[in-house]
């Protein structure tokens, strides 16, 4: 059953996120103690710190990743508690087709931005 | 054959999200875990928009960025805190619906038992987690 299978990637997609969400908390948020990928010292927000990482090969890649699977693990969450309001099942067909194009134009925003801001990034850190 | 499922209309609309009633702390703990749910989502939709704007050179974040006022920095700090709970209580229900941590199954004779006195210790594990990394954030946010 269909229900099943996409709990069972929900399930699935909170591991994941588990880990890759985590290491990004990590970074940005007590950056001030583990101080990692922010070379330049400061705050881990700093721009010369985030061009760092947007130079990055992996952080490009784990950001499109990530992105990807914290939507769909956000906006099936989402889903799941509004149908829990006993919608009409047109007005449920609605809101999952909504989910989704919201769901792939935020990726497809992030995906863009991410591979951007890796060009612009990377003549600044090759010199 | 496919198999109709009946569907039960929740009654009590967005109270049935919200009441606790009687039900134990792990219930308070999943009201929590949606509210935190919601609060990162909404988070990570505004999150998008903004970091994508440094695609064109602009970071709001940062120096005299609007984003860059304590105020935001005390917001950040919440959704970090909204995050440890949701992700360590989100570990906690993912181990038990794959049936760790909730003990072995026994005959249900009178005077009944309840599993969940069985799962307690995770959840206060987990917990101590959430607080442990909840302050770690707030020590990182005042020495940054």
């Amino acid at each position: 059953m269909n229900g099943t299978k996409y709990w069972t990637w929900h399930m699935g997609a909170s591991v994941i996120l588990l880990f890759l969400l985590g290491f990004h908390m990590l970074i940005m948020h007590i950056g001030s103690i583990v101080h990692w990928f922010s070379p330049f010292g400061g705050e881990a927000i700093s721009v010369k710190n985030s061009l760092f990482r947007d130079s990055s090969l992996y952080f490009t890649v784990s950001y499109v990743f990530l992105l990807a699977v914290g939507l769909y693990h956000g906006l099936y969450g989402l889903r799941t508690l509004l149908f829990e309001l006993t919608l009409k099942p047109a007005f449920e067909r609605v809101v999952t087709v909504f989910l989704w194009v919201l769901g792939f134009g935020l990726l497809g925003l992030g995906t863009w931005a991410a591979v951007a801001a890796h060009r612009v990034a990377l003549p600044g850190v090759r010199g | 054959m496919v198999e109709q499922l009946r569907r039960y209309d929740n009654r009590i609309g967005i109270w049935g999200w919200l009441g606790g009633g009687h039900w134990g702390v792990e219930r308070y703990a999943y009201i929590l875990h949606r509210l935190t749910g919601l609060a990162i989502l909404f988070y990570l939709l505004m999150h998008i928009c903004v970091t994508s704007l440094r695609a064109k050179g602009i970071y709001l974040w940062t120096g005299n960025g609007f984003f860059h006022q304590p105020i935001f920095k005390f917001g950040e700090y919440l959704v970090f805190a909204a995050f440890a709970f949701h992700a360590f209580n989100g570990l906690r229900l993912v181990l038990v619906e794959l049936g760790f941590a909730v003990g072995k199954p026994f005959e249900p004779v009178y005077p009944y038992k309840t599993s969940l006195n069985v799962q307690r210790p995770l959840l206060i594990a987990m917990m101590i987690l959430t607080g442990i990394f909840v302050a770690l954030g707030g020590f990182s946010a005042l020495t940054e």
